[in-house]
């Protein structure tokens, strides 16, 4: 193992949870669901960056491919979250996640 | 011979032709074609039964025949015919049940001619009539059962034939109920010999039992539980109670079933088993202990009734006492003598009292008729010699039947004993309440009720009133061959003043009523403590109705809200609580969910860290 490559992947690592803990501070505190869909994006970002990390790190190829499949799934999932909160904003006239709790028990 | 097999099938025919009609058209059969259907399909009955024992039985003692028409069914070693098994048993049966049974169908055209159910009054008239000549003609017990069961459902319809009155529906649910306490113990009887002999057809049981050692305590379980289907059928001890109730159907009804007919069931169903009785000294003398009690208890009943039907119901429970009485002692033949007598006067008496009831405008209790004999001669004819038979006076059919009981009883024990004692004060009672009836409301002063009497008799009543009146004076004549049956009867000879006795009895008992009902104020018995007592039926309705009605239905008060079910409907409602408790995290909020998502995948990947 290159003795170089260590601050490396600690780095990446370290940015990639800061990234993470970002996303979830952030999904929790915002009301917006539009601000809640970055931070879920955040999140994502930073598990592929922790892929491309640990890929580059072991010089596997996998870590790549997960990369762009985390990429794709965040594209979809925001093709469907975005028209699911414009269906919510048309009905209620509003995007606060605090008032879309008719499911409570 | 399908001409037996004819026999049953006409009053089915009967019966399903009056039943079905209404369904197909609204409006109902004209009442003469009625009457023509119900009447003729049970008189062709005993045209046919007359025929068969011109043809096969007369001056033949043994004969006999058998008939097996389907099998019935077969499940692992039980195997059933639809038999038909036919001896001088059987014969004296079918002939009782079809010509009293045509009798009475001529005389009900008459009685119920202004009813609104007449149609169905005949339709269950013949459905009985069939179920009973079912019963009698049976080969297997298991043919024999369902006849059973099919005459106490029309006993049932019958009683409460005028449904109207809720007194009339609880009569019948406690006739239904009372009996099939009886029909129980049977069956486990059935089950019993079946378990021990492997078939429930009647002849084959009898030739196995020949096998069976004397007082063996099965084969006596087995006959004291018959004796309890028995008892309940007969209205004996202590299951009489429902027969004095059941008096509240139509008067012809009690007549034919109440009296002639279904309630002698018990007694030919002891006497077509009487091989099992024999072989077991207990079952005999409980047979006999049964009858001596029954026939003094309902005797010392009908000595204090007010109502004419009532007081006919308890003599027809102390006349089956006398029945069970002559099975008891071994006088087969005896036993069913007086079956066939009985059929006869109880029938005549249950009709001339019927015709009393109908010229009164449907007045019942006899201390409002009185000198009535002057009004309704024809009536108080036939009440007269159906009194005379009943009390057994010389020379009338009653005299010939019980003499032959209380003989035989004295044979039995060699000597004298308490069951023919019992025998003779049932005799002097017996003359007692039956004259009593008859001058209480044919003789003395009229009562209230008397002065609007007409006379209600038709040609349809009159003729079968005079038919059954020559057979109650004759019947003595037509004592039937059973010797094949039941073997022949050791003659005895006891001593002449035991007969003198018997003579005597019934006169000594009808001087009684003389002095009590036309010298004295009759009604003063009635008024003492015993008299109530008495009338009360020795208080069996109210010791039942404390030991067993009323903690039943006290039992079915508690558990109304189901106790049982609380601890299913506490499960469940605990569940919900905590259910509810739970249900509080739901609070609709998504930034919650994720933070408890959060917050439980650290403490999860803590834990996996820390172990």
């Amino acid at each position: 193992m290159p003795i170089e490559s260590i601050p490396a992947l600690h780095t990446g690592l370290s940015l990639a949870a800061v990234l993470f803990c970002l996303g979830l501070a952030g999904l929790l505190v915002r009301r917006n669901i539009i601000f809640m869909l970055m931070c879920v994006e955040i999140c994502t970002n930073a598990a592929a960056l922790a892929f491309v990390v640990a890929g580059a790190h072991w010089s596997d190829a996998d870590g790549q491919v997960m990369f762009v499949f985390v990429i794709t799934l965040a594209a979809a999932e925001v093709a469907i979250a975005l028209a699911l909160v414009l269906q919510f904003y048309r009905r209620r006239y509003t995007v606060d996640i605090d008032q879309l709790n008719a499911l409570r028990g | 011979m399908t001409v037996v097999a004819w026999i049953p099938m006409l009053p089915l025919l009967g019966f399903l032709v009056l039943i079905a009609t209404p369904l197909f058209s609204d409006r109902p059969l004209p009442p003469k074609l009625v009457a023509a259907i119900g009447v003729g399909s049970v008189g062709l009955a005993a045209i046919l039964t007359a025929f068969l024992a011109a043809t096969q039985f007369a001056g033949n003692p043994a004969a006999e025949l058998n008939l097996s028409l389907w099998q019935w069914f077969s499940v692992d070693g039980l195997q059933l015919d639809f038999g038909f098994h036919l001896d001088w048993l059987t014969l004296v049966m079918l002939s009782v049940v079809t010509g009293v049974g045509f009798l009475i169908h001529l005389y009900s055209t008459g009685y119920m001619r202004d009813d609104a159910g007449y149609q169905r009054y005949f339709a269950y008239l013949n459905l009985f009539v069939c179920a009973m000549l079912l019963l009698v003609l049976a080969d297997n017990l298991v043919l024999l059962y369902l006849g059973w069961e099919g005459v106490g459902l029309c006993s049932y319809l019958l009683i409460g034939f005028w449904y109207r009155d809720p007194a009339n529906g609880a009569a019948a649910r406690k006739a239904f109920v009372v009996t099939r306490i009886g029909d129980t113990a049977m069956v486990i009887g059935l089950f019993l010999l079946f378990t021990e002999f492997a078939t429930l057809d009647i002849g084959e049981l009898i030739s196995a039992l020949s096998t069976v050692q004397a007082n063996d305590p099965r084969v006596t379980l087995a006959a004291l539980l018959l004796l309890g289907g028995a008892v309940g059928k007969s209205a004996q001890l202590p299951l009489q109670t429902w027969l004095p109730d059941a008096m509240a159907g139509p008067t012809p009804v009690s007549a034919l079933i109440h009296a002639a007919t279904m309630v002698t069931a018990g007694v030919y169903l002891i006497a077509r088993m009487h091989p099992l009785f024999a072989l077991s000294d207990m079952a005999m003398s409980a047979v006999a202990i049964v009858g001596a009690l029954t026939l003094l208890l309902a005797g010392c009943s009908a000595l204090v009734q007010s109502d004419i039907k009532r007081v006919l119901a308890y003599s027809t429970i102390s006349q089956i006492g006398y029945m069970f009485l002559a099975l008891g002692v071994g006088a087969w033949s005896g036993a069913i003598f007086h079956l066939m007598t009985h059929a006869f006067f109880k029938a005549l008496l249950f009709l001339a009292a019927g015709s009393v009831i109908l010229g009164l405008h449907h007045e019942q209790d006899i201390f409002r008729m009185g000198g009535l004999r002057r009004k309704i001669p024809f009536t108080f004819f036939c009440f007269l010699i159906g009194c005379a038979c009943l009390a057994a006076l010389p020379f009338t059919s009653g005299f010939y039947s019980k003499d032959r009981i209380l003989l035989s009883a004295w044979d039995f024990y060699h000597g004298f004993n308490g069951i023919w004692l019992a025998g003779v004060l049932g005799a002097l009672v017996t003359g007692f309440y039956s004259f009593r009836l008859l001058f209480l409301v044919f003789f003395g002063r009229e009562g209230e009720a008397s002065s609007h009497c007409r006379d209600a008799n038709n040609t349809a009543m009159v003729l079968p009133l005079g038919m059954l009146a020559v057979l109650a004076l004759l019947g003595g004549l037509l004592a039937p061959p059973l010797q094949s049956v039941f073997g022949a009867a050791g003659a005895g000879h006891p001593p002449l003043w035991v007969e003198a006795i018997a003579v005597a009895a019934p006169l000594a008992g009808i001087a009684m009523a003389w002095w009590a009902c036309l010298y004295n104020d009759p009604a003063r018995g009635e008024q003492s403590a015993l008299g109530r007592f008495w009338y009360s039926g020795w208080g069996f309705d109210r010791l039942y109705d404390t030991l067993l009605v009323k903690p039943f239905t006290t039992l079915a008060r508690l558990n109304r809200n189901d106790v049982i079910d609380r601890l299913y409907s506490g499960t469940a409602a605990a569940s919900r609580q905590l259910h509810g408790l739970v249900s509080v995290s739901q609070n609709g909020q998504v930034r919650w969910y994720i933070a408890t998502l959060a917050v439980g995948t650290v403490l999860f990947l803590a834990l996996l860290v820390v172990l």
